[in-house]
């Protein structure tokens, strides 16, 4: 659909000049990671150059990373870009090898052998710990893991998660945060028309959740969400903000001074804090159940255990005071504490990336791979993209512009010699073949067809648009049926 | 606004099919070439700009969840187009390089009188901030 002949023309003409200086082979390019990282990679890849082949490699038996795991199941809209990718997965070109994990099933060297060039698009896998006694509680989860369970992720997906309870602590102010606030304090009858599993769906229907309290360390100018997700909670059906009015009031002398992202989105934060509402949000407020609370300026120290010493009956917090301005301001612990009653806490204060290999220079710090604009240091033909390279930042926007700038990149490094074509590579023939002396077979896009398919008329049955396979195996047994 | 719009873009493919009909457009791209696009009343940008193989994106697919298909409109050309609605300002707000002329293209449905209208498209950056911050540590 796309028609973008100007620039193949432009590769056409790029690839027969180099052609006639070497032998240069069909450039053979793996990507390791099928989320938006990944498939944006492929999709600049393909656009800018005539013949490279581009092989895309995922731990799942199913593609599309966090657009099918992440993304928020009441935000259907934003993964329309599964269209854009499914049309990237249907060219000649790109193979999509799912079910196949880098590291165990094939290694990373292996994968150099078999390839000219390498793109790691692998994401976060781990989140970050508040490393504090009484985490290990069971009423404390990620929600990293959270928002895997209610989307239906493998590994989450039979988490025990106790909604029995009336007060969730979330700690965190970024738009995860608002996600897994969200989810627990939407009325039903909407959460049914999402791809929530039915089992989550059981669990959140019987839900005694009431209060939902996201904290922060430093103040409302502080907050990583965004004004969307800020705007859903204010119009939240059945759900009112409970804001304490002291916390907002510098905000006033604040907003003008701000560029206007910041600005807008203060100002509604503002707005909901101190201003009378219209009378029929007004009204709405009035009477609705439940409660979304915003914290500022606090530091969880300690997770309080209840009386059986297995379940969560609180959070102790420190008071935080700022030093600092603007940028450079940073939260600063005080003696004082205080406690927050809550049954279940969530920790949602960012994702961080683990390490494929131990030949890559991995920053354990950022939990991403050492990289410049994109090409990993030290590794000729080894390019990041999207959080791995990053971090855990930014929307789909971003991770589009890292895709694009990494496989832009490469293609310019084939161009230009820098990464070597004149060697035939094996490709993703030399990596079935590694395969299948383990007997492992990848699931490919087609076999992925078929399980959508099948999820999506099961979905159709039950009037959502679709309804997730959890167990790997049976996602597998769908595929290859 | 009452124009046709096509969600999926097959209005965009279909020639104009008179002279009145059409609107010229000129598109600049990431790496400042100017490309003239004879667009027609009723047309997406986002759309048009992909049958003339225009990078931009439009990963929500013109359903205001994204910011993918920001574009800079002439400034002779703002006034003459209605003001965003709040979810289009919303998005806006994600966009890297924001400015005052700042569009969504798939909110850009061609009217007679935007003929002429140059269609700029930002400079990709690496900047990963949504708000342009530079990020420190804490």
């Amino acid at each position: 659909m796309l028609l973008r002949l100007g620039i193949s023309r432009w590769a056409a003409c790029r690839l027969s000049t180099s052609a006639a200086t070497s032998t240069a082979h069909v450039p053979k390019v793996c990507i390791v990671g099928s989320g938006p990282a990944g498939f944006y990679a492929a999709q600049q890849i393909i656009k800018s150059h005539e013949a490279a082949e581009v092989d895309i490699y995922e731990k799942l038996p199913v593609p599309f990373g966090l657009v099918r795991y992440g993304v928020a199941p009441d935000h259907p809209e934003v993964k329309n870009c599964i269209n854009t990718f499914t049309q990237t997965a249907s060219k000649n070109r790109v193979t999509f090898l799912g079910n196949i994990d880098i590291g165990s099933d094939v290694t990373f060297s292996q994968l150099r052998q078999a390839y000219h060039a390498i793109i790691l698009a692998y994401g976060n896998a781990k989140d970050r710990k508040l490393d504090i006694p009484g985490e290990e509680l069971s009423g404390v989860l990620s929600a990293r893991q959270f928002v895997g369970w209610y989307n239906g992720l493998p590994e989450d997906a039979d988490l025990k998660v106790n909604l029995d309870v009336e007060s969730v602590a979330v700690v965190g102010q970024g738009n995860v945060a608002l996600d897994v606030a969200r989810i627990l304090l939407t009325p039903m009858d909407m959460l049914r028309k999402t791809d929530i599993p039915e089992n989550v769906l059981a669990c959140l229907d019987k839900s005694q959740v009431k209060y939902v309290t996201l904290i922060g360390r430093r103040g409302p100018q502080n907050v990583a969400f965004t004004i969307k997700e800020l705007r859903e909670m204010v119009n939240l059906p059945g759900c009112r903000p409970n804001l304490i009015a002291g916390d907002y009031q510098h905000l006033k002398d604040l907003i003008p001074s701000l560029p206007r992202p910041r600005k807008r989105l203060l100002e509604l934060l503002a707005k909901t804090a101190l201003d009378t509402p219209a009378p029929a949000l007004a009204s709405a407020w009035a009477s609705a159940q439940k409660e979304w609370r915003l914290r500022f300026l606090l530091s969880p120290v300690e997770v309080l255990a209840g009386a059986d010493g297995q379940t969560v009956s609180g959070l102790k917090l420190a008071h935080n005071r700022l030093e600092g301005d603007g940028d450079n301001q940073r939260a600063v612990q005080t003696e004082e504490t205080e406690s927050l009653e809550c049954g279940l806490i969530l920790r949602s204060i960012g994702y961080k990336g683990v390490p494929i290999d131990s030949s890559l220079p991995f920053d354990h710090r950022t939990g991403t791979i050492a990289n410049d604009n994109g090409r990993v240091k030290g590794h000729n033909g080894v390019y990041v993209s999207g959080w791995i390279g990053t971090g855990p930042v930014g929307v789909i926007l971003s991770t589009m512009t890292s895709g694009f700038t990494s496989g832009k990149m490469l293609v310019a490094d084939i161009n230009s010699g820098q990464v070597d074509v004149s060697s035939a590579r094996g490709g993703k023939e030399e990596v079935l073949d590694i395969l299948s002396k383990k007997d492992k077979k990848p699931v490919t896009f087609s076999d992925w067809n078929r399980l959508d398919k099948f999820e999506t008329e099961i979905g159709a049955k039950l009037g959502k648009p679709r309804e997730k396979v959890t167990n790997i195996q049976k996602m597998i047994d769908i595929s290859h049926d | 606004m009452t124009s046709p719009v096509s969600h999926h873009g097959s209005y965009e493919y279909q020639d104009p099919k008179s002279e009145e009909e059409v609107v010229n457009v000129t598109f600049i791209d990431r790496s400042g070439n100017k490309v003239p696009v004879r667009g027609k009343i009723g047309d997406n940008i986002l759309y048009l700009a992909h049958r003339y193989g225009i990078e931009l994106e439009g990963a929500c697919e013109a359903s205001l969840a994204c910011s993918t298909c920001h574009v800079y409109v002439d400034d002779n050309y703002t006034d003459l187009l209605p003001d965003p609605v709040e979810e289009e300002d919303d998005m806006l707000d994600l966009a890297v390089f924001l400015r005052d002329n700042s569009r969504l293209g798939c909110q850009i449905i061609l009217t007679k009188e935007l003929d002429g209208m140059t269609l700029t498209l930002p400079q990709a950056t690496r900047n990963f901030y949504v708000d342009g911050h530079v990020p420190k540590p804490h």
